[in-house]
């Protein structure tokens, strides 16, 4: 009886843990974006999304950040590009080469898990002194090479996530038709796992126009939007990071409305993504 | 060796890692008949039909040693052709195992990597492997839906065509019907006593009445041993060995 009773109490105490712990998470995520849309809406304007700063920008006077949002949206695609260009073929190599080689994929998959932990801080120090050594100065180049190093492992492992979940059946049908390794790891594998590298990309993206500290010393910053690889570029978080440590108030609301951009370009990756990996759902098949 | 022998295994061992898994099995497959490898789980059935179309160099745990003869020639330790030999199998596994494509692409696929064909050849060809198993009329106004939406019956039929496609002569089939409903099992029981006119037709299963439905010719394995072999009126009727008439007494269940 007591028991009985003992045991209803401990259900009833870690389900009140579990429904609180979600609230608290909802309530966060509730509050960071009203509190940006509450600040940043106010100031957010047609002129600040199509126009450059101008003189007086950073007084508070005319003038918007284009430069940061075609800045972020240039590195982030290039290095989400150049990142999957190297992921893919190390999730398959991975995944169908070396599956059945259980060391070697597992200390692979332990130095990408240390590569995804280590601060971007560090990653933009890194790229700073290969920079200095080749008399680099800070460009969106180096800004996309810095900035895919630091999400090559999340993209991999991701990926890496995806591959895994492949039945060895699957691969022995596709070898008993006659298939090579590299016809089953590009006809079959990402066909089959193409949900996850979407999913893969959406997350290497997220993490790339997010990311302040590594392009702080790497891509520069600047008023202008780049017209080529070797210019300095502008990026949102840093736009965010300049405006927010400005006196005037003016200018510190505009950084709310940089925020919202930024805000809205994740969402809009992340539903699009949404959308894409749902279509592809429907022809992987359910083992 | 005898002519109307399609495969012929002497003197196979196998291990992964350390352990010995199949012990000097030396076995005799005749042409367009089939054959069932019978015997209770875990004896090593599948391990020795996957030595068959070399689905084990995939692991590198494995090593085989001994000679497989097909039409008599050596293919285990041939190093070079090994999608060709694979071509001349058809593989149906335990559970079916479409490709992440449509039903259409399901059987080109083969077709394909074969060489590269006109799209009417092609059209022709998915048609006619359809009709053999006997999957046409369901599916011939959906060929371009993904195979995931057949259900688990009618992927195992997709599969056999697809195995097919790849134009073989032998047809590997591990429990084909393990993973199906009774009237999908007598499908491809029913599909394989036709095939066998113009294919040689392997079967793996631990189910005895199916073994006995369906065989021509028997090999009885236990534990990684072949215990016995021979016609399957013969083996049935009159075995020989004791472990072959516990089995068949149903002593092992």
């Amino acid at each position: 009886m007591i028991k009985g009773l003992f045991k209803i109490i401990e259900e009833g105490f870690f389900r009140l843990i579990m429904f609180l712990s979600t609230c608290i998470i909802v309530f966060a995520l509730f509050l960071i974006v009203y509190s940006i849309l509450k600040k940043g809406i106010p100031s957010l304007s047609l002129e600040m999304l199509t126009q450059t700063p101008k003189g007086g920008f950073y007084f508070g006077k005319e003038g918007g950040i284009l430069n940061a949002i075609i800045g972020s949206l240039y590195l982030s695609t290039g290095a989400t590009f150049l990142a999957l260009i190297i992921s893919l073929p190390v999730a398959l190599y991975m995944n169908v080469y070396l599956f059945s080689r259980k060391k070697i994929v597992n200390a692979v998959r332990f130095l990408l898990d240390l590569l995804w932990g280590i601060p971007s801080i560090v990653y933009g120090a890194f790229g700073f002194t290969i920079m200095i050594l080749l008399g680099m100065k800070t460009s969106l180049l180096a800004g996309i090479i810095v900035i895919t190093l630091l999400i090559i492992p999340i993209m991999v492992r991701a990926m890496d996530e995806g591959f895994k979940t492949v039945p060895l059946g699957l691969t022995e049908s596709a070898a008993s038709l006659g298939a090579t390794k590299y016809e089953i790891a590009f006809k079959v594998f990402i066909r089959q796992c193409l949900p996850f590298v979407i999913t893969a990309l959406l997350l290497s993206f997220g993490r790339a126009i997010g990311d302040a500290a590594s392009v702080l010393f790497t891509a520069g910053f600047t008023d202008r939007i780049p017209t080529s690889l070797t210019q300095q570029t502008a990026t949102l978080p840093l736009s965010i990071f300049f405006q927010l440590s400005s006196p005037i108030p003016e200018v510190k609301n505009r950084a709310y409305a940089a925020a919202v951009v930024l805000t809205f370009i994740v969402l809009l990756i992340s539903i699009l993504s949404r959308i894409l990996s749902g279509t592809y759902k429907k022809s992987s098949i359910k083992f | 060796m005898n002519e109307t022998y399609k495969i012929k295994v002497e003197d196979l061992n196998l291990y992964i890692d350390k352990k010995h898994i199949l012990k000097n099995i030396n076995i005799q497959i005749p042409k367009n008949k089939i054959t069932v490898i019978l015997g209770p789980s875990g004896c090593g059935k599948t391990t020795l039909m996957k030595c068959l179309n070399r689905l084990t160099d995939l692991y590198p745990e494995i090593t085989v040693s001994g000679r497989i003869y097909i039409d008599n020639e050596e293919i285990l330790n041939n190093r070079n052709g090994i999608t060709k030999l694979r071509k001349r199998m058809g593989l149906l596994s335990q559970r079916p195992y479409p490709l992440p494509m449509s039903i259409y692409k399901n059987i080109s696929f083969g077709l394909k990597i074969s060489q590269r064909r006109k799209k009417k050849f092609l059209d022709r060809r998915i048609e006619h492997y359809l009709k053999q198993a006997s999957l046409w009329d369901e599916v011939r106004d959906r060929l371009k839906e993904p195979a995931s939406c057949l259900s688990i019956g009618q992927q195992q039929r997709l599969c056999l065509a697809r195995g097919l496609a790849v134009d073989p002569d032998i047809i590997l089939a591990d429990e084909p019907t393990s993973a199906l409903d009774p009237m999908s099992s007598q499908a491809i029981e029913k599909k394989f006593m036709e095939l066998k006119q113009s294919y040689t037709i392997v079967v793996v299963t631990h189910i005895l009445r199916q073994a006995v439905r369906m065989a021509d010719y028997v090999i009885f394995m236990y534990l990684g041993e072949v215990i016995e072999q021979g016609p399957a009126k013969e083996l049935f009727n009159y075995p020989k060995e004791e472990k072959t008439k516990a089995y068949l007494k149903g002593v092992f269940y």
